[in-house]
């Protein structure tokens, strides 16, 4: 078994409040030098099965059709290995 | 004859009654549409109302986009079906590619419910011909997600086709570039905005002013002198 995790972020250029809310709290936290902050998502999917190149092509047109909204959102696809899962 | 109406009901959604009603008001006859059924029961047009789809987990409206009845109302609008989106119903239809760009959540991260003034700036659209270009209304708006979105090739072509239907006037609620309230598509069939018309339909009510309900008017003119 395996783990996908698919990030998601907004395009660089989209304005990003919730970011720039957490940024404006670090101060007031103790944390200094943080000059901005952006905040995505993470999907983790489990693969039943191995992740070959077929099943990673699949979970990609996943990304950009479904978890992602590509006219407003990048995201990634990687593969995790699952911590003390049989290799 | 008058023309039927479909107004589509998904898990979450809160306006359908009030739309439904909207549509009797205007003179037209309301079809209740359920978001399992692919059938559309031969309307003449759709209206995707507001309210939280699918609990607007993911994105807004980007469950509801895959339900079965979307793949009917893509197919048919495509193909010239007038569509309606209001608020929820205009983020499904950006989700759904029938309309450019995106929405986000309102700049300064509040829901927000407010008598909203507007401008009209495309009357001639399916929905919008019972208003006059430059005409200014007042319609409610509520929503989370209301910051409209896109990038400067789609913005600019939007300005340059006239394709901007609604600004927001005064205040712009929520961030949306370009003051945008609502879009048309190119053809003039699919029409989203975010202040809710279906809201101000009757005098009795809400601001007394009945400003929404040329949307109504408007697409029964068009479907009954078709």
């Amino acid at each position: 078994m395996a783990r996908v995790v698919v990030d998601v972020m907004l395009k660089p250029e989209i304005l990003d409040p919730q970011g720039q809310a957490v940024q404006r709290a670090l101060p007031r936290l103790g944390f200094e030098g943080i000059s901005d902050v952006r905040q995505g998502k993470r999907f983790e999917l489990e693969v039943d099965g191995p992740v070959d190149e077929a099943v990673l092509a699949r979970i990609h047109d996943l990304a950009e059709s479904f978890l992602a909204n590509t006219v407003i959102e990048d995201f990634t696809v990687r593969v995790e290995e699952v911590a003390g899962a049989a290799k | 004859m008058t023309a039927r109406i479909g107004v589509v009901t998904f898990p979450g959604s809160l306006d359908d009654r009030d739309t439904q009603r909207a549509i009797r008001v205007a003179g037209a006859e309301p079809v209740a549409l359920w978001h399992k059924d692919k059938d559309l029961k031969q309307v003449d047009a759709v209206v995707l109302c507001g309210g939280f789809s699918y609990g607007d987990y993911l994105r807004a409206g980007a469950i509801a986009r895959f339900s079965p009845v979307m793949d009917t109302v893509i197919d048919q609008a495509r193909a010239g079906l007038p569509v309606l989106g209001i608020c929820n119903g205009f983020q499904i239809l950006t989700e759904a590619h029938l309309l450019p760009g995106g929405m986000l959540g309102n700049d300064h991260l509040h829901f927000i419910c407010r008598d909203q003034k507007l401008r009209v700036e495309n009357a001639d659209t399916a929905w919008t011909t019972d208003y006059t270009a430059g005409q200014e209304i007042h319609i409610p708006l509520k929503n989370m997600d209301g910051r409209y979105v896109a990038d400067q090739r789609t913005l600019d072509e939007l300005e340059g086709e006239g394709r901007i239907a609604f600004r927001y006037l005064d205040v712009n609620p929520n961030g949306s570039l370009n003051d945008i309230a609502g879009i048309t598509n190119a053809a003039g069939n699919v029409v989203g905005l975010m202040p809710h018309p279906e809201h101000a339909v009757e005098s009795l009510i809400g601001t007394g002013r009945t400003d929404g309900l040329p949307f109504f008017t408007s697409i029964l003119k068009k479907l009954v002198n078709a």
